[in-house]
Formats: structure tokens, sequence, C-alpha cells
């Protein structure tokens, strides 16, 4: 089981809804934040276009902050979510630095956190709160080692591309482009 | 008694006692994410229903109860076709509105302390006291129609129940004059129907989408997010006509960036094209409509050569736009937008939008304009509420004689005294809406404020209309309380209760236990005959064969249409038009008949002098005008506007991105506070943008005072529509000030 | 090419807008190990060599401060640490993949290694030192005897010591200007230079000030060497190596960089040095302070710069 997402970049308005939701759902205190969306814009007046992408952690297969994190804190689970455990996890940021994402960030607790995949929500069969509060449903969640899922056709069927794939993490979130 | 205050100050402490900010209130500690931090996730233990009141497409909901019994989060109803189940960012992000501890959270009665104006707080029997003796006065000296209520909102119903009992007809809204009026008109005068909210657009299934700055995306009215997304999914063809690169138009196959002003001469082009290439839906226009030739003829000379000098359009791009309206048609949506105040002729150029909609036969077709139908709920049995004997049209004499509901600023401005008026307006009460930064023109709004002898103002938020009161009554939050059920029409009727999620916070309370202690107090009582809402509800609920408790447990019901009209137009079939010819009017008569054009026109409007930018605004997708500002869950994703400029612009001003400049405009006023700017492409030469509702003066919003600048602060100018009053507020011009100015500087 | 891009709904303290989650702890522990590298390799190499009496400051003198400052050194690190009362974590487990990891695990036993070896010489120093306890007494006395043995390994793991410093930014493939292989003997080649200088600073006798001048000489040459390779290496790399290569070239550290590292903190000194060694009287603690602090400047500004460099998409 691999678990991942797919972002249709044709139908994403940059909202942040994804992210309201998250911190919501998952308590993340104001001024931090788990999921954030990027707009990038090409080209000048009136030749333009503009692609709006929701990002978080990629649940890389090749997870450089598992590898670095000196206690085990950061692991993997299964389905291929990378977790972040509390109580394992000392602060030394090494995890942060390792992320070409910049996908991690300092709870003002103390320890390190980050997306989970909504790994509570997925045990119980529902998907990820921002997956399940997107207006324009244009994330999908789902398990890519089964041919047949939603994600999985869609993979096959649209064009995608992943983020910085030259860094080698192996990210497991797509863009349909 | 308190001697009546002429002036006005507008009071702005910090420090007023209101009610403390305890220190050991948890929400500061949910704030600074110290609580349940390190708590293991929350789960719903239960949840009540709601409808969403951040805007006014009103998504039905749940507010999600955790271990504790708090608010934890809000989710969309699956069955609410105005939600499907979602909620957008600001309905998510609801939560901040209840946790705010900026909240008002007294009655607040204005006083006099050693000759400065001060607030004092008063229990409710005081305030209410006090107001009842005010408007009874009012009512003596001037007729009770000189008290007008403003609102917007869920409030308003209840109040406007208390006004209109109480003798006077001056009910108004900002979403009129300032919002969607003309739209009304136009569609009016040529379908003899209006839109309404939401609107009837059947955007999930058409095949051509065009969009006349209507941004929908940043415009975040869920509905229609959600069915652009899904035409999208289609492969719908998008045409935007923006003069500037929004979300939509980066989703379209067409971009139009117009010259802002400009629509009209190419709604007027595209029509002659259409019409000259024969693409109209010749059955549909033979059928149906009235005054075809004329219209032909009208728009002979309007080629799209003429509208290139005029939009900058290219003839070409005009012509094939035209042809994939044409292709898609009847499923194709020329969009009428919702804030359509723009330029004064606002009634007239969506009287063209209408009529193009008219030529392709897209209204009362699949993939055009459906047929909404809403649920009839029995009316409460209520004494006749008396005849008044004045309105606010007789302020107008001749004008606006097609508003169909009253204006804003028409009240507003009627309330400045002249000599030839009986009665100007001598009391406001002003419900959920915060007319300094809604209102054009400040000055004029707060001229009038002056001169009233009452103004109570009902709010959630110390919004800067809240100093300006005589009294402040804090509502609670549409978390807190029950209120009207919600009937809104759509492709299938429904209904939607909202319950209250907690009990009110502080001293605050719901808006219909107000109206009715208010009326008790003016004799009024027989018109709130039930001891609670909820017995309302309940009666409301019991007579279309529902209850209160079980309304509870689904939040919504559905019901099947009555008649299966969804699509009236599909096939032709022989159908009455409510208007003079019974016909889709092309030409209208009744437009004729009060003395407007009946074919619209192209007018050329100012243009910015050298050195200065036109004024255009819009909305960011996480924030609702300026009701959001101070809600910490939204400003957490944006929590101030930036000024955008076209880089040219930029390089000849030196301005550098996240520079903080402040704006001036035409007529010399100059923004409170300084804004920053945001070097883009997305924006034209000609123009600068920002995202309407920040720069809030009110030091109370703690996070927001100070953020931003405010367009309304700009908008000093309007231009008023002579067919329904609407004030046209993209006609000012504003230049950049580098330095901080001198005077009037926060 | 994208011209605009804006991030919205994000503002993560220390990480937006730009990345700074290692303030000056992580630099100045970096520092302290590359010192105490550097300060235990030449203690260790001439241990070896049997030449404790010719060179009393390096072999003896010197080993002294490193439990002091292995104890600063550590006392940053744990100061970072944003979760602290969880620190021990890190000693219920080895994860080889995690600098980290074996960096702490190597600076646990590197420190009472460091503990003994400076107490194996405390008698030398200090004629006067009484152990107070005559089992202590015995047991060092008993070690002394296995000190060459002991030198060889304090050699190995200062050698590992001064490259975990290194390796530890350059194993963090995220952070494109760190990732380069000469981080390690980057800054192995610093602290060992760090070392010497130290010595100088602490040596009483012109020929052991003149040895460690020349290793010093020696040391700045080659790290003068690995910088340019440093650059040339990055400019030979990706778009975004070469970004990362412009911070310092025109971009934000490059005046930091090439005034206090390369000149003030190598060529400088190096001049005096040899200068030095012609015998023209300088004094040799401005060389000295000068490499020391050139050492500590590299830190922070490369812990800086490669939070800064970052992939772009
Ligand atoms: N300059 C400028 N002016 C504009 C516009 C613009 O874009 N620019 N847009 C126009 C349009 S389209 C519209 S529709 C109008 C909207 O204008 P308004 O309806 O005035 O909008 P808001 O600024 O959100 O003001 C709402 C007020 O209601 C309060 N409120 C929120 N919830 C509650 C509640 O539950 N109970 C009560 N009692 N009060 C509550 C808020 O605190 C706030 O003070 O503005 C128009 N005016
Ligand atoms: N997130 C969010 N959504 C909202 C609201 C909100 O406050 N927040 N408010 C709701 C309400 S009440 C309303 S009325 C609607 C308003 O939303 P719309 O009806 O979509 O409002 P417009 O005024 O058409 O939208 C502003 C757009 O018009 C463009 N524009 C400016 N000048 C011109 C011009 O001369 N010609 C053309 N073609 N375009 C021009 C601007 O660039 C901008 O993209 O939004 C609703 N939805
Ligand atoms: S909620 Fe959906 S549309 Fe909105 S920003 Fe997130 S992914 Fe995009
Ligand atoms: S995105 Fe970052 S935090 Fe997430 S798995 Fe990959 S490297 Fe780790
Ligand atoms: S900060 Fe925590 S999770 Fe990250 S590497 Fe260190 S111990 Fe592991
Ligand atoms: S999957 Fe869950 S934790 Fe991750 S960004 Fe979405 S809502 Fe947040
Ligand atoms: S569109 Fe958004 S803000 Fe408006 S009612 Fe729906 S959820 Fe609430
Ligand atoms: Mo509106």
């Amino acid at each position: 089981m691999r678990y991942a997402m797919a972002i249709d970049t044709k139908k994403c308005v940059g909202c942040s809804d994804c992210v309201v939701a998250c911190q919501v759902e998952n308590n993340v205190p104001i001024g931090h934040c788990r999921d954030w969306v990027i707009e990038a814009t090409s080209g000048t007046y009136p030749d333009l276009s503009m692609e709006f992408r929701t990002e978080r952690c990629n649940h890389c297969t090749d997870a450089p902050c598992v590898r670095c994190c000196p206690t085990e804190a950061s692991h993997i689970v299964d389905g291929g979510i990378v977790l972040v455990d509390a109580n394992e996890c000392i602060g030394c940021k090494a995890c942060i630095e390792s992320c070409p994402y910049d996908a991690r960030y300092i709870h003002p607790e103390g320890h390190v956190d980050k997306c989970t995949f909504c790994i509570h929500r997925v045990e119980k069969g529902e998907n990820p709160a921002c997956v399940s509060v997107c207006p324009t449903k244009c994330m999908y969640f789902g398990d890519t080692d089964d041919p047949n899922s939603e994600i999985s056709q869609l993979l096959r069927k649209r064009k995608w591309k992943t983020l910085i794939p030259e860094a080698g993490t192996k990210p497991n979130i797509y863009y349909l482009t | 008694m308190p001697k009546t205050l002429n002036r006005r100050d507008f009071i702005r402490i910090s420090s007023l006692g209101l009610g403390g900010l305890a220190a050991a209130n948890p929400i500061f500690d949910w704030l600074s994410g110290s609580v349940m931090a390190n708590e293991s996730l929350q789960e719903t233990i239960k949840r009540i229903p709601t409808y969403c009141e951040v805007c006014f497409w009103k998504c039905a909901g749940w507010a999600h109860l955790n271990e504790k019994g708090d608010i934890w989060k809000l989710t969309g109803n699956d069955n609410d076709p105005h939600c499907n189940g979602r909620f957008c960012p600001r309905g998510t992000g609801g939560v901040g509105m209840y946790y705010d501890d900026d909240r008002l959270k007294t009655p607040l009665i204005r006083t006099e302390v050693n000759g400065k104006q001060t607030y004092r707080e008063a229990s409710w029997n005081e305030a209410f006291d006090y107001i009842a003796k005010k408007m009874k006065k009012i009512a003596d000296e001037h007729g009770p129609e000189c008290i007008a209520l403003f609102s917007h909102g869920s409030g308003g119903k209840h109040f406007g129940r208390m006004i209109k009992a109480f003798g006077s007809p001056n009910i108004t809204a900002p979403s009129y004059a300032q919002c969607r009026g003309p739209r009304e008109v136009g569609f009016f005068a040529t379908f003899g129907e209006g839109i309404g909210s939401p609107e009837r657009v059947d955007i999930r299934d058409t095949d051509c989408l065009v969009l006349i700055g209507s941004h929908i995306g940043e415009n975040m009215h869920n509905g229609q997010v959600q069915e652009m997304s899904d035409a999208i999914d289609k492969g719908a063809t998008i045409i935007t006509v923006d003069p500037r690169f929004s979300t939509a138009a980066s989703k379209s196959k067409h971009w139009l960036p117009i010259k802002p002003s400009t629509d009209m001469a190419l709604l007027l082009s595209w029509i002659h094209v259409i019409i000259n290439k024969e693409w109209y839906d010749k059955k549909y226009v033979d059928k149906y409509t009235f005054g075809f030739d004329e219209l032909k003829e009208h728009v002979k000379s309007f080629t799209p050569e003429w509208a290139y000098g005029i939009t900058t359009i290219k003839p070409n791009v005009i012509r094939k736009t035209a042809k994939e309206m044409a292709n898609a048609a009847p499923s194709v949506i020329i969009h009428p937008g919702r804030h359509v105040t723009w330029y004064g002729d606002d009634t007239q150029r969506l009287r063209a939008v209408a009529i193009l909609n008219a030529l392709l036969g897209s209204w009362g077709r699949r993939g055009g304009f459906y047929n909404p139908e809403k649920k009839k709920i029995a009316k409460l049995d209520l004494p006749k509420f008396p005849k008044p004997k004045k309105t606010w049209r007789d302020a107008f004499p001749g004008q606006f004689k097609l508003a169909g509901l009253a204006l804003a600023s028409g009240i507003c401005d009627a309330t400045i005294p002249t000599v030839k008026r009986d009665c100007s307006f001598k009391g406001w009460i002003v419900n959920g809406t915060n007319l300094i930064s809604t209102l054009p023109n400040q000055a004029n709004t707060i001229e009038a404020i002056q001169n009233l002898d009452l103004m109570v103002v009902i709010d959630t938020m110390p919004m800067e209309i809240t100093g300006y009161a005589d009294v402040v009554l804090p509502e609670c939050t549409y978390l807190e309380r029950y209120d009207n059920l919600r009937v809104s029409g759509h492709r299938e009727p429904t209904i939607a209760l909202r319950a209250p999620a907690a009990e009110p916070k502080y001293d605050s309370k719901p808006a219909w236990w107000m109206a009715k202690e208010l009326s008790n107090r003016l004799g009024l009582q027989d018109y709130f005959p039930f001891e609670t809402e909820e017995e309302e509800l309940d009666w409301q609920l019991k007579k279309v064969g529902l209850s209160l408790e079980e309304m509870k447990k689904i939040g919504l019901k559905k019901f099947d249409r009555q008649y299966d009209d969804l699509y009236p137009l599909e096939g032709l079939p022989d159908y009455e038009f409510n208007t003079n010819t019974g016909k889709i009017e092309l030409y209208s008569t009744s437009m004729e008949d009060e003395g407007y054009d009946p074919l619209p026109n192209y007018t050329a409007h100012e243009e910015p002098p050298t050195d200065f930018y036109r004024l255009i605004y819009g909305r960011a997708p996480m924030h609702t005008f300026s009701r959001t500002a101070n809600n910490p869950n939204l400003t957490d994703l944006m929590d101030e506007n930036k000024v955008w400029v076209n880089p040219k612009v930029a390089k000849e001003w030196g301005l550098k991105n996240n520079q903080e400049v402040w704006l001036e405009n035409q007529d010399g006023v100059v923004t409170s506070f300084p804004i920053k700017v945001r070097v883009t492409e997305r924006i034209r030469w000609d123009s600068v943008y920002m995202i309407h509702g920040f720069g809030h003066t009110d030091k109370r919003l703690s996070r927001a005072y100070g953020r931003g600048a405010s367009d309304a602060e700009l908008i000093t100018k309007s231009n008023i529509d002579p067919v329904m009053g609407g004030t046209g507020m993209r006609v000012n011009f504003v230049t950049f000030l580098t330095e901080a100015p001198t005077k009037g500087a926060a | 090419m994208i011209e605009e891009i804006i991030v919205s709904g994000r503002m993560n303290p220390e990480i937006d807008p730009y990345l700074h989650v290692w303030g000056w702890e992580i630099p100045f522990y970096l520092f302290i190990g590359g010192l105490v590298a550097g300060i235990l390799f030449f203690s260790a190499l001439y241990t070896i060599r049997g030449k404790e009496n010719e060179y009393p400051s390096a072999v003896k003198i010197a080993p002294m401060f490193t439990p002091i400052l292995l104890g600063l050194g550590l006392s940053a690190l744990l100061l970072d640490l944003s979760h602290k009362l969880y620190f021990w974590q890190l000693y219920t487990n080895i994860r080889w993949e995690s600098p980290m990891s074996w960096g702490a695990w190597t600076l646990m036993i590197i420190y009472p290694l460091t503990i003994v070896w400076s107490a194996l010489w405390v008698k030398d120093v200090f004629p006067k030192w009484n152990w107070r306890y005559q089992w202590l007494e015995e047991t060092i006395e008993t070690i002394r005897q296995y000190k060459r043995q002991m030198a060889w390994i304090l050699m190995v793991l200062s050698i590992i010591l001064g490259m975990y410093t290194g390796i530890l930014l350059s194993a963090f493939n995220a952070r494109p200007f760190w990732n380069t292989a000469i981080l390690g003997p980057l800054f192995l080649t610093s602290g060992l230079s760090a070392g010497a200088a130290l010595i100088m600073l602490l040596s009483k006798t012109t020929k052991e000030k003149h040895l460690f001048a020349r290793i010093d000489l020696m040391l700045i040459g080659t790290e003068l060497f690995l910088i340019i390779h440093l650059f040339m290496g990055l400019l030979a790399g990706t778009q975004v190596h070469i970004e990362a290569a412009k911070l310092f070239l025109g971009g934000e550290f490059t005046n930091s960089f090439w005034i206090f590292v390369v000149f003030g903190g190598l060529i400088f000194p190096a001049t005096l040095e040899i200068l030095e060694l012609r015998k023209i009287k300088i004094p040799h603690y401005i060389s000295a302070i000068l490499v020391l602090f050139g050492s500590l400047a590299l830190r922070f500004i490369v812990v800086d710069a490669g939070q800064a460099s970052r992939w772009l998409y």
C-alpha cells in the first residue's frame, strides 16, 4: 500500500481552504501550518499563465527527514506515511534542514510537526481533512499500489509532475497539469 | 436623562472596559497554541446544524463539538446544494469568529465624561429603554418612517419585522445599491425575472462560461466555485473579461484583458457579431423575444473594429469568442456577475448581458439559466403592519424609478436635511453592515450620521460603524443562536436550520431576542407572539411536516420540485414572461416608459489623469469584505491587502515589492495607513487593484487595525445609476505617495 | 521561467520567509567540535611521534581545554534543541544514517576520553597536583602505559569528529550550498587549523610556535584550495548550485565571507605567519586569534548560507 495525493492544478483556485481545514482539524496552532498554497505566475501582461497548487509534506518514499533523524522520532508507517512522534523528538531540527520542501515546522511545544496525511481519518476510511474540504474537488487521495484506485487511474490518464524530483526524495504528491 | 449628543465623535478608545480581557481566558491559550497542542486528536462528540453566516451564500453545515463540548470545527452538509458538503475557506474558518476575543461583549451607551465622548457598559434593559424612548420620540416628532433599518444578514429579518410593525418601510441593505441591484433590474427588464441568490446559473452543465469581471475563484461563492470546477473537468470553454489576470482568467481558454470601464462596447460588439453572422438562436428569438429588429438596427455600427478602439480587445478575438459562445449555445452562460455597481451605467450593461443571453437562447435552458424553486413556508400569524405614509422614494422624486428595493446610499443621502425634504431620516438601526467601509464617500456617510437623533448598531465586532453609534448591541455569532429557516431557491427546494452550538459568549444575545425585547417596549409585542425563537421555528417547521427536533438531527431537508420546470424553455414550449409584452424584451418597454434608453448604449467614462490609475478592487478567497479582517484563523492566511501595480508603472515610480506607499485619490484623500506594493504582471498599467475590507481604523480590532489600506476611504466619488440608484464605485483614481503624508497619517 | 511566486497561508516561524532554524548554537557547536578535533589530533600525533616534551603545549596543555570546550559545545547543542527534556532520546537510538546521531555518539565517546587524556598530563603540567585517591592515581598510571595506543584511538576519533562537523551539513541534499563533498575536508582542515592556532597561542617556545605556524600555513593553503574547489564545483553544478554559489559571488554573503573568512581568517593571518617565520617581529597571538576567529566565522556563514540556499521550484 502506498498512500499518495494528486492535485489537479487545472482546478485548484488557491483559496487556502485546505490550509484552514488542516489547521482546525489537526489543532495546528495559529501562526503555523502543515500545508500552504503556491501561486506561480509567468509571462508578461497580457501573455500570462498561472499555476495554483497546494503543498504539504510529500511523504517521500526516500525520505531524507527520516534518514537524518537521530532518534527515530521521524518514521514511516504502513502505507508510506511519514510521521513524527512528538515524544521521541528532541527538536534538533535536522529533519527541517533535510526537507527540500520546507514541509516541517517547530510546534510551539518544541517538537517538530508536519502533515500526517490525516492518518487518524484515513484509518477510519475518511479522506484527509484538506481533501474532504476542497471546494474545487481538485485533491485526490488514495493508494497508488492499487491500479484500480481513482488516483492510479488519474495518474495513468493525465499528465503529472512531482516537486523537485531531482532532489531524489521520490515524492508521493502528484500535480496534474 | 442622558442628554442628546449632537456631534458623534468616532470613539476608538482601546481601553474601554469591554468586559475585560480576562487573563484566564482559554482563547488566549488557544490562540497561542498551548492548549491541546500535545493532546491527542479531537473527536466529534456531537454536531449541531447551522448555516454559515460568513457570507450570504448561506451554506448549510455542521458545528462539531469536541470531547470538552467546545466548538471544534465546521463542515458542510453533504445534502446541501449550496455547498455539497464543502465549506469555503471562510466558512471553514468561521470558528475564528466565535473565538475572536475582540468581540463586542456588552451593550454600550454613548456618554460624555469630562467633555470627552466615550461608551459606558450598560445592561440590556438600560439599552432597550434608551432606544425605545428615542424611537418613540422620533416617531412622535417626525413619524416612524424617519427611522431606517440598514441590515445585511440574518438579523435583518427580525429587526425588519420590528421596524415594519413600528411603521417604517425603510429597510435597506448595501447588497442592493452597492452590489447586485443593477443586475436584478437589468434582467427583470429583459426577462421579467431577476437572478436572485444563489445565482440561477447552471454552471455545472454549461459548455461555455463567460465571466465579465466576475472573479469566481476569488469571489468564493461556494456553489459557483464548485460548479466552475466541474465545468473545467468536463472541458467547458471559459472566457474571462477582466483587466486583471484573475484566477478565473488563468483557467480560461480566452482571457480578454479589457480596458476597464469599456465592457459595454465589447458586449454591444458581441451582439453585433452574433446578429450579423446569424449565430443567434433563431427559433428561440422568434418565439420568445420582443424588439429584435430594433436591436439589429441599433447594433449595426458596433463592429469589432469599433470596439477594438475602445476596449483594446482585438477584432478577431471578439469574433472568435462570439463564435465560441454561439457554438456552445444554448449551453452557454454570459454570467451576470454579482457586484455590478461599477460605472453608473450598470443597469444598461446588465441589460446588454441579458440580451446576449437571450440571443443565444440560454435563459431557461440546460447549461444556461435554470429556474430555481423555493420551499414555501407558512407566514407567522401576525397583526397587519401599519401602512406607512411615506417612503425613502419621496426623497428622490422622479429618480431611480426602477429600483426594486430601498437604496442604502439613498437613505444615507436623504438623512442629510435639505429645505425641500419634509422628513430627513432621524434614526438608523444598523445591523450587520459596516456602512463606513461599505458605502461610497465616507465623509458623506459620517455627515449623515451627525444628523441623526439615534443610531443603534447591532454587530458582533467593534467595527468602525460601532464607533459612531449611540447604542451598540452585541450580537452573538451565528454559532451561538437560532435564526430564521433558510429557504433560498435552488435546483431543488431545501430548508436548512441554524441552531446554537454554544451558549452566547460574554453578554451577547441573538437578534431575535433583541427585536422581541425592543418590540415589547415599543408596545409591539403582538408581532412576536412566541416566547422563544425555538417555539417559532418549531411552529413553522410543523407546518411543513417537520419539527425542530427532527431538523436538529438532519440540519437540512430537501424537497422534490413541485413542477418539472428546471429548464422551462427546453423544447421551446409556449411561455409567457412577466414583462409588459409577455416576451423577453430585447427592447425594453419598461425602460422606455420610464424615460430610459430601451436599448443599451455605450458611454465613454472618465479616464485617469496623468500619474493617476483607476482604482479597482475585488475579493480575496479567504476574506469576506471587512467582516473577517480580525478573524484569527483567516488573518493567519492573509492579514493585509497589497496594492497591485504593473511592473511598468512600478519602474516609472521606482516602486519595489513590499515597499509601503500611501494612496491619494483624485480628491486629495489619502489612505489612513500605508499599503505594501505588489509588483505584478497580473494587473494592467492603467489601473491598480486591491482587496476590499482592510485598513481598519478601529484599534479594538487587534489583528486588523492598521493592516493594509481601505479601498472604501478612496472611493469618495461614485457614478449614480439613473435607472435604479446603484453607486458605480470604479470611477476613482489614485496616485502613489512614497513618503508618509504630513498630516492625517496614522 | 516563473516571474512571480506567491506563497500564501504559511508563515512558520524560523522557516518563513527564510529558513533559520539553526541560529548561533549549531555553528558554535561545530566550531568547538572542529577545534577540539584539531587539538586532539596534534596532541595524539606528537604523542605517537614521541615528542611530548618537545611540544608540551600541543601534547599536554592544549588537551586540558578539551573537556571544557566540549562541555561548552554540548551545552550549545542542548540549547539548540527545542524539545530539550527529551534529549535523552538521542542515546536510546543509534542511527547510522543520521550524522546527528553518530555525531552525538562520537562525542559521547570522545568526551570521557578527553577527560582521561587530560588527566594523563595533569601531573606534567601541574607538578604539585595531588589526585587525593590512591586508586585514581594508580588507574591513571596504568592507563599512561597505554598512552600510545590511546593516542591512535584519539587520532582516528578526532578525524571522525572533524569530518563530522562538515558532514553533518553536507549530508543535507536539501540545501544546495551544503550539499558538497568538500565541506567535510574543509571543516576538518579548518578545525585542524583552529587547533594549531590555539596551540600557537599556548606555546611558550619559538620552536613549537614556528612548527605550528608552518603547519597552520599548510592548512590555510589547503583550505584556500578547498574553498576554490567548493565554488568551482558549485558553479559547475545545476542551476540551484549556481544560485547557491551566487550567494557568495555578489549575493548576501559576499562581504562577510570574503572579508572575514577568506581575507581576515586565512590570507591575512597567513601573511603574518610568513612574516613571522621570516623573523619579522609580529606578536604571534594576532595571527592565531585571527585564524580562530576566521574558523568560527566560516561555521556561522556556512550554516546561514546553507539555510538560505534552496531548491527552486
Ligand atoms: N469599497 C467597497 N465597498 C463595497 C464593496 C467593495 O467591494 N468595495 N462591496 C459591496 C458589496 S458587493 C456588498 S454586498 C457590501 C457588503 O457590505 P457589508 O454587509 O457592510 O459587509 P461587511 O463589511 O462584511 O459588514 C458586515 C458587518 O456585519 C458584522 N457582522 C458579522 N456577523 C454578524 C452577525 O452575525 N450579526 C451581526 N449583527 N453583525 C455581524 C461585521 O462585524 C461587520 O461589521 O459592500 C459593498 N461595498
Ligand atoms: N471570498 C469572497 N467571496 C465573495 C465575497 C467576499 O467578500 N469574499 N463577497 C460576495 C459578494 S456580496 C459579491 S457581490 C461578490 C462579488 O464578486 P463579483 O461579482 O465576482 O465581483 P466583481 O466586482 O465583478 O469582481 C471584481 C473583478 O472585476 C474586475 N474588474 C474591475 N474593473 C473592471 C472592468 O471595468 N471591467 C471588467 N470586465 N472587470 C473589471 C476586477 O479585476 C476583479 O477581478 O463576491 C461574493 N463572494
Ligand atoms: S482548497 Fe482546493 S482549491 Fe483551495 S487552495 Fe486548497 S487545493 Fe486549491
Ligand atoms: S516532504 Fe520533507 S518532511 Fe515530508 S517526507 Fe519528504 S523530506 Fe520528509
Ligand atoms: S527534530 Fe525531532 S523529528 Fe526532527 S530530526 Fe530531530 S529528533 Fe528527529
Ligand atoms: S493531509 Fe491532513 S495533515 Fe496533511 S495537510 Fe491535509 S489536512 Fe493537513
Ligand atoms: S460561501 Fe463560504 S462563507 Fe459563504 S456561506 Fe458558504 S461557506 Fe460560508
Ligand atoms: Mo455583494
